[in-house]
């Protein structure tokens, strides 16, 4: 296909999946609150549609319709800058994830992912961590303590446990003998649950590490003390307002998306269904192209369900408490199950 | 392809570069840096290193360009002055630096037999990386290691508080030895 | 459309690039007078190196010329940290980061 045709169907994947990503963060909010309302013997939000599920699109029009104070203080070309960076290192990692069966569409057009690079998991790594300047500059351009100190713990955080997030992903990468995520996927594809690296590979301590990992990057409890209302005055983002504020919001949650689609690729065999081929594939061609993608997308609501499931359940870290526990528990055990999985292969 | 994007790219390394050069406030300075990093990895992406290009954005953008970072938020050292500078950087470094630049351009670009960045190159691939790393270069690697944790070591000594602090001024010693 | 698909860039091009961000590099660590940013154009004259070897790998398929910039690029890191961690010191001590004031090892 000529290169026009290929950046225009690059254009239409990337609009479909930017809308459903943004219809997934809001209505994962959404999820939250009923969830974490439930767990707390409470309805969560009801009112406003059918099971509260017209609340985000209220939310919404909440966010945009307050006003926008800039204070008169703060460091404006980075205090604009800020939530750009974070709305757009959360949109961006989902660019390399796979959806579906790698089926060819029309003129040998790659469906279900935007672009399957050979290092697709290092890019998500490399845009996790660019995703920590948004907060560091939040604090820094808001002219304020509480939002500097809150900005620095922070950074500080997320730094500390991408070392373990990364180093838990290096037993699945052995495993699988590439970084391409379409490969890491089809080689947990031959046994359906059982080849799974969750089970089959052993990669169940790594899965751990990764969770852990995962809520400490993501601001989340237990590790959400950075934007505890009760603790920090607020934290980093004490200075925003409406739809500022609301592109933290929604990196957050688009954060929380992107760590489950990771898991899921990683850990829970993708788009593999669990029964693998005791179950033959539907013979109608549309089924067999969205059968996949309805798995994926169980398994990435399954992880988040997990997620709202801690918030509401686990009290939160102090800082030095979660400092220590990244540095000196996290990582000694990500080491020692790159060791064990590597003697494992070697001598299998 | 490669042309439009070498280009872009190249312009924004140019521009980051002369940003590091003209702010005044060193926080700006480290973004135009980050700029340039991020610019460099996707050079390296054309140049066919795709693990380099991971590793650049990974390493020098997103952990050292965050310790520049940190250590400018801390610090808190306001905008740098205009001072008179070095008179020796004046006279001699400024002409050198034209010599050098005028010598590597010279060079380079009168080189035979340099080939060229395109689609037919091929890419350097994850495996054949760590396959000459982990077989031939093992011993090195071993030693960066080493070399890393005596940084993490260092860095950890020189950077700790009661490290033989010294009184910024008079006042606070004699402070000091009221107290005592 | 056929320029746009086979449209190759000229190696000379990618060093002439690394020389004038070299270049860059020194007249930053000789006309900035604040400590970070002096470090700052060291660490840009590094990355001026790393992509000149990236070209020469790209020019002879050697893989060792990649190696090697990995190699800078840990070596960096390991500076970059020991080297902020002196300017903390420094800082510290001095409560300046103006390279002027700290030109002296007496205090």
């Amino acid at each position: 296909m000529t290169i026009l045709e290929f950046i225009l169907w690059s254009l239409l994947k990337v609009a479909v999946v930017t809308v459903v990503m943004l219809l997934g963060i809001a209505y994962t909010v959404l999820l939250e609150r009923k969830l974490v309302g439930r767990i707390q013997n409470r309805w969560g939000p009801n009112r406003v549609g059918p099971f509260g599920l017209l609340q985000p699109l209220v939310d919404g029009a909440k966010s945009f319709l307050k006003e926008d104070l800039v204070p008169q203080g703060v460091y404006k070309p980075l205090y604009l800058l800020a939530p750009i960076l974070s709305l757009g290192c959360a949109l961006i990692s989902i660019s390399v994830v796979p959806f579906g069966e790698p089926k060819i569409g029309p003129k040998g057009l790659d469906l279900f992912s935007i672009s399957n690079v050979n290092i697709g998991l290092l890019v998500i790594l490399g845009v996790t961590s660019m995703g920590v300047y948004g907060i560091a500059l939040a604090g820094w351009s808001s002219n304020n303590k509480y939002s500097l100190l809150g900005a620095l713990r922070a950074s500080a955080q997320l730094v500390s446990y991408e070392l373990a997030l990364g180093l838990s992903l290096v037993g699945v990468v052995m495993r699988a003998g590439s970084l391409n995520l379409r490969v890491i996927v089809e080689q947990q594809s031959k046994l359906g649950i059982a080849s799974w690296n969750i089970f089959g590979g052993f990669q169940f301590v790594a899965f751990f590490i990764y969770l852990i990992a995962a809520f400490a990057e993501t601001n989340r409890s237990p590790f959400d003390l950075v934007e505890a209302e009760s603790e920090l005055a607020g934290g980093y983002n004490i200075e925003y307002s409406s739809m500022k504020f609301a592109m933290f919001f929604m990196a957050e949650y688009g954060n929380m998306i992107n760590v489950g689609c990771v898991a899921t690729l990683l850990f829970l065999g993708g788009w593999t269904s669990p029964f693998g081929d005791l179950i033959s594939p539907p013979q109608n061609i549309l089924a067999h192209a969205l059968f996949p993608i309805m798995w994926f997308v169980l398994k990435v609501f399954c992880f988040l369900c997990l997620y709202v499931w801690v918030r509401g359940t686990l009290p939160r870290f102090r800082y030095d408490q979660l400092m220590n526990f990244g540095w000196k528990w996290l990582l000694p055990i990500a080491i020692l199950n790159i060791v064990a999985t590597s003697l494992w292969l070697a001598y299998r | 392809m490669h042309l439009i994007v070498f280009i872009l790219f190249a312009v924004f390394c140019l521009a980051g570069a002369v940003n590091l050069l003209l702010q005044t406030h060193p926080i700006n300075s480290a973004l135009s840096l980050i700029v340039v990093m991020t610019s460099l990895a996707v050079l390296y992406l054309l140049l066919g290193a795709e693990f380099l290009a991971a590793a650049q954005v990974i390493v020098y953008s997103g952990a050292i360009m965050v310790l520049f970072t940190f250590v400018v938020m801390l610090l808190n050292a306001g905008r740098e002055e205009r001072t008179l500078g070095s008179k020796a950087a004046k006279r001699i470094g400024f002409p050198a630096v034209v010599v050098i630049l005028g010598v590597l351009s010279t060079l380079v670009l009168h080189v035979e037999g340099l080939g060229n960045a395109g689609p037919d190159n091929p890419i350097t691939t994850t495996e054949d990386l760590s396959r000459v790393l982990f077989h031939e270069l093992l011993l090195p690697f071993e030693v960066t290691s080493v070399l890393i944790l005596i940084a993490i070591l260092g860095a950890v000594a020189l950077a700790r508080k009661g490290h033989g602090d010294h009184e910024p001024d008079n006042k606070s010693a004699q402070e000091g030895t009221v107290a005592k | 459309m056929n320029f746009l698909l086979t449209s190759q860039v000229p190696l000379s091009w990618f060093l002439v690039l690394s020389a004038v961000l070299f270049v860059l590099g020194i007249v930053g660590f000789l006309i900035k007078r604040n400590l970070i940013t002096v470090f700052m154009s060291i660490e840009l004259m590094l990355n001026a190196v790393n992509l000149s070897f990236v070209t020469f790998a790209c020019q002879w398929h050697a893989v060792k010329g990649q190696i090697f910039v990995f190699f800078v690029m840990m070596v960096a890191a390991a500076e970059a940290a020991v080297g902020l961690a002196i300017i903390i010191a420094i800082f510290r001590v001095r409560a300046t980061l103006a390279v002027d004031r700290i030109d002296l090892m007496k205090l």
